[in-house]
């Protein structure tokens, strides 16, 4: 087969290089566009779970347990390595996922949805109310760790997080588009088409989707990590079923159809968000809420989609 | 020839580079960035303060401004959340390059931001957010408290309930379940304790913040029967409980202390009853006892009503404060800097040990160890009185804000458990309405 | 906790009950018949909530008895234009559509809202207990209750129940959306105008939702983000009830407001902790709710 470079494989190595240039020219920058990569990271575990159809509205309990697997290191064991707190965050995240999993993988659609929610509420109600091992609604800070034992000054470590998200970024995107494109990826889309007949082939629909489950905890907790070390602060709110819907409106903004969908979902959630709060500081909901609705209505496949249908209509397919 | 026009413009030059190295030009404007809340339930402190900042801007560059440079003001929702909150004010400091920064109104905004100001060298007044522990737990160069903390003013409510009423036996507290609501009452019963020890807490309530109903603790302290109901609620949830309670005689069953209620006073009108102790998070009130025969503090306050329809609250006042405690920075340090420029260190060193006068209240000195502010509390209770539809504050005490606050260096708690029951027996004194 | 302070929870229970089940039914409802999770219908709560306000004070100096036709009025006023608003020109173009689609649809219709009730009712806590005022204080062991809240609002919740059970079993327009519930294609084969059902069925629910924010109204402030918490408080209910089950759900309404009493009596640390423990249990043993009834797995 000629090896023609997809569109959006092109696509990726530009935004990826975006990211990793533009900050050296804009400072500020730096963090927003750490922040779009962390949560990108999360968003890209709903885009699995979504191939098969099913919508977790509890996706931020996972992303609640890296960040404060992160927080409660610094809290009770001192300031440790960003290295070890991706550690314990993944761990943790990915071990909830299969406990979880294993419960809420026999629900579909709706059910689904809704136990996801139940134990993500479960958990933002335990982390909100037990002031004295969580700080409660404040959340813990998180001071800024060592990386790979090197420590940065504050400045350098804004670059320093920043590449380190990057990376992850990239390889989280690679990782998913292969499990996608494998036979797992493959049976995860049947099990939306018609799971009766993915299970008459002798697969058992339940450990696909919990393999997908798992691996989107998995996400979900290296994003938490992030996205805690990079705003010094982790709170219930990480928690709370509107965080598991922004991740949710990110992915359908986006294009579930592939995995840069996430990136783009949450780079344009993210801007309108910054700008919008910066100058229109009482209309960024209703920006972000219209922005959604035009794109559902008009753009079912995303920013993606939109992309890769003007692709076809020009017939590069 | 050649050697003297050389040496001529060498001279020359190093003359101009000496200049230039005592001075800074003189900038067209001081850029002032301030988070404040215009969503969410903290915008009923937010929007008032915001109104506030404008107004005393527009005041500010009408007399030349700061050192004769007029300020110009932006403004972040610290609504909006985390995220988008850190990120901006890195934006505004980073790439507007804003030269102050007043942030923020809740202690998790300040909690995020200081560390963050520190970084960025930039100098960041916080002008509302009341946690002690920010500044007690490290020691900041470029972060300064205008106002004073939640210890001196749980502190001087505490003195004041046992001043009038000091034969009270039980106590009850229902406070918004987050940092400040179990701060503050940590401070209070932490004080109480010490001076007090045979009061009996007989419940210890936490609705979530935000909560809208109240009624299950309205019941349960109905039946406690406590002789005290505490309270640091703000906002439309001191409304509600207020409301409820009056609604179901709780108020007049118990001596309710409303430690921050200042702020709720005209909105809740008469469903505010007498005999409330109330709180005001400074010594701020649009009747201050000291200042109220005074033009200005009477001209601020109608020019406030006019604008926004409601008397001055002490957000306000706190907004004030940021200031009148920046043009003093500014003023202090190009006076020392011989009527020139001053560059940002030498601002910051000048707001070390700063006192500054708003004139709608006692000063506030920046106490130069922990840059903490001093300032003094002021406590009352609630009275009607004729021409207002809500109740006023009467019976006000002063509290003046050494003895109150806790000593540089020390953590408040500690310093809490050291004080005795003789601690009320200073000399305050009592205004009425 | 002895059998005073027992029968004060039980009150206590109650009243917060009748308000949940008034919200959480019209979710259950419009889920029911449309299959849509309305995510918006926490701001449908609060818009019913602060429209009631509105009109509450303007009438209020007129005689305060206007205030209880007040709140009718504006419940209805806000089911029947912001319901049938999202229905008609938002949902439907999605019908037939994934229903993550259309969740998210209720979910930006939500964020719309919230900002919108800023910038129409700013953000200063608004109140107007007049209707509560009206109405005696009760003695109960010692504790005073306001009638309104232990009398008037199950009051209201326990006609809201009959007068749905009755509309949905005995009347035409009940058996048509019954029908449509049941099967559509087979409804519309019929003649049954489906678009018209979903369109009665959402306007019904977000006029039930709208009810229990001016039902709530004189009870407690409103502030901005108030249809937050109840958005996902009156999920925890439908869904703990069994999506579509009316009676259900104003069983699961005074489970979970009578447990949340008890805990703020004993324990209150865990108040907000309670509704989700229970929806997950529940959800757990039997995942279509306490009362849901299971549907034959289409191949």
């Amino acid at each position: 087969m000629p090896s023609r470079l997809q569109p959006m494989t092109v696509a990726a190595v530009i935004g990826f290089a975006a990211a990793a240039v533009a900050p050296l020219f804009v400072p500020s920058w730096t963090t927003l566009v750490a922040l779009i990569l962390a949560k990108a990271i999360v968003v890209l575990g709903i885009i699995v779970l979504l191939q098969a159809g099913q919508v977790s509205f509890g996706h931020a309990m996972f992303f609640a347990v890296g960040a404060y697997a992160a927080a409660f290191w610094g809290k009770y064991l001192g300031i440790g390595d960003l290295a070890l707190y991706l550690l314990l965050g993944s761990v943790l995240a990915t071990l909830s996922g299969l406990v979880v999993g294993l419960f809420v993988v026999r629900y579909r659609e709706i059910f689904f949805g809704m136990l996801n929610l139940a134990f993500s509420m479960v958990l933002w109600s335990l982390l909100e109310k037990m002031f004295h091992y969580t700080n409660g609604a404040d959340g813990i800070r998180v001071a800024r760790p060592t990386v790979v034992g090197m420590t940065f000054s504050p400045d350098a470590f804004q670059f320093v997080i920043l590449y380190v998200s990057l990376t992850l970024a990239v390889v989280a995107f690679a990782l998913v588009q292969r499990y996608l494109d494998s036979p797992l990826g493959h049976m995860l889309r049947a099990i939306k088409s018609n799971e009766t007949r993915l299970e008459y082939l002798g697969t058992s629909a339940r450990r696909v989707l919990l393999a997908g489950y798992v691996l989107s905890a998995f996400l979900g907790g290296i994003g938490g990590v992030l996205v805690a070390v990079i705003q010094g602060i982790a709170t219930p709110e990480f928690g709370f079923w509107t965080k598991s819907g922004e991740f949710v409106f990110i992915a359908i903004l986006g294009g579930v159809g592939h995995a840069l969908g996430a990136f783009a979902g949450a780079a344009v959630f993210e801007i309108v968000r910054f700008f919008a709060a910066a100058k229109l500081a009482n209309a960024w909901q209703l920006i972000l809420g219209v922005v959604l609705i035009v794109i559902i209505l008009f753009a079912p496949n995303g920013l993606i989609g939109l992309v890769t249908r003007s692709s076809r209509a020009k017939g590069d397919n | 020839m050649r050697l003297k026009s050389t040496a001529v413009a060498v001279f020359a030059a190093a003359a101009m580079f000496a200049a230039t190295a005592h001075a800074q030009d003189k900038p067209s404007e001081i850029k002032i960035a301030i988070t404040t809340f215009l969503s969410g339930p903290a915008s009923v402190f937010g929007v008032p303060g915001k109104a506030a900042a404008e107004m005393i801007a527009e005041d500010l560059n009408k007399k030349g401004g700061i050192g004769g440079v007029p300020v110009k003001l932006s403004f972040i929702d610290e609504g909006a959340g985390g995220e988008a909150l850190v990120s901006n004010y890195r934006r505004v400091v980073q790439d507007e390059k804003v030269d102050a920064t007043f942030a923020s109104i809740s202690s998790g905004s300040c909690n995020q931001l200081v560390p963050v100001a520190e970084d960025l060298k930039v100098m960041n007044l916080m002008w509302d957010c009341g946690a002690a522990s920010i500044l007690e737990a490290k020691k900041y160069r470029y972060n300064f408290r205008t106002q004073a903390n939640a210890t001196p003013e749980m502190l001087a409510v505490l003195v004041y309930l046992l001043k009038t009423k000091p034969n009270f036996k039980t106590i009850a507290v229902v406070n918004q379940d987050y940092a400040w609501g179990r701060e503050s009452w940590e401070i209070f019963s932490t004080a109480l304790k010490a001076m007090k020890p045979d009061v009996q807490v007989v419940a210890e309530l936490f609705p979530k913040f935000g909560a809208p109903d109240y009624s299950t603790e309205v019941s349960r302290l109905l039946a406690l029967r406590p002789d005290v109901v505490f309270t640091t609620s703000w906002g439309g949830d001191l409304d509600t409980l207020v409301r409820q309670s009056g609604q179901r005689g709780l108020l007049q069953q118990s001596t309710f202390v409303l430690a921050i209620g200042e702020s709720s006073i005209q909105r809740l009108g008469k469903e505010l009853p007498e005999g409330l102790i109330v709180g005001a998070r400074g010594d701020h009130w649009f009747l201050h006892p000291e200042k109220k025969d005074d033009a200005a503090f009477k001209a601020f306050n109608q020019a406030f009503k006019t604008r926004t329809g409601a008397w001055p609250i002490y957000p306000v006042y706190h907004m004030a404060q940021a200031f009148s405690a920046l043009s003093g920075a500014y003023d202090k340090a190009i006076k020392a800097n011989g009527g020139k420029w001053p560059t940002r260190e030498q601002v910051i060193d000048a707001a070390a040990g700063l006192e500054f006068a708003t004139g709608f209240g006692r000063p506030v000195t920046l106490r130069p160890e922990d840059n903490q502010g001093l300032e003094a509390q002021l406590v009352g209770v609630t009275k009607a009185a004729p021409g207002y539809d809500f109740n006023v504050l009467d019976n006000m005490m002063i509290f003046d804000a050494k003895t109150i606050t806790t000593p540089a260096g020390t953590k408040s708690v500690e310093w809490l458990k050291t004080l005795k029951p003789d601690f009320i027996n200073m000399n305050v004194p009592t205004f009425k309405h | 906790m002895n059998s005073t302070l027992a029968i004060l929870a039980i009150l206590d229970g109650i009243s917060y009950a009748a308000l949940v089940f008034l919200v959480s039914v019209g979710l259950s409802l419009i889920f029911g018949v449309l299959r849509v999770v309305n995510v918006a219908h926490g701001s449908l709560y609060a818009y019913g909530a602060y429209l009631a306000a509105t009109l509450s004070i303007a009438v209020a100096p007129i005689s305060p008895w206007l205030t209880y036709p007040a709140l009718l009025i504006a419940s209805v006023v806000i089911g029947v234009t912001c319901g049938g608003f999202i229905e008609r020109f938002l949902l439907r173009p999605v019908y037939g559509r994934e229903e993550v689609l259309q969740l998210l649809i209720t979910f930006a219709v939500f964020m719309i809202m919230d900002n919108l009730q800023r910038l129409i009712w700013g953000v200063q806590p608004i109140f107007a207990s007049e209707p509560l005022k009206l109405l005696p204080n009760v003695r109960v062991f010692g504790v005073t209750y306001t009638s309104y809240q232990v009398v008037l609002l199950p009051l209201v919740a326990i006609v809201t129940l009959v007068g749905l059970r009755y509309f949905l079993r005995y009347t035409l327009s009940g058996a048509v959306i019954m029908a449509v519930t049941e099967d559509r294609e087979a409804a519309t084969a019929i003649g049954i105008d489906a678009q018209r059902v979903y369109l009665l069925t959402f306007i019904i629910g977000a006029t039930l939702a709208a009810l229990g924010g001016a039902l709530a109204l004189p009870t407690t402030s409103l502030v901005p983000g108030m249809g937050t918490d109840m958005i996902v408080l009156s999920f925890a209910v439908a869904a703990t009830a069994g999506l579509g089950q009316i009676e259900g759900t104003a069983v699961t309404a005074l489970m979970i407001g009578l447990a949340r009493a008890f805990v703020i009596y004993i324990h209150p640390e865990f108040e907000v902790l309670v509704p989700y423990l229970l929806m997950v249990l529940v959800l757990l043993v039997r995942p279509l709710g306490l009362f849901g009834t299971s549907k034959a797995r289409k191949i």
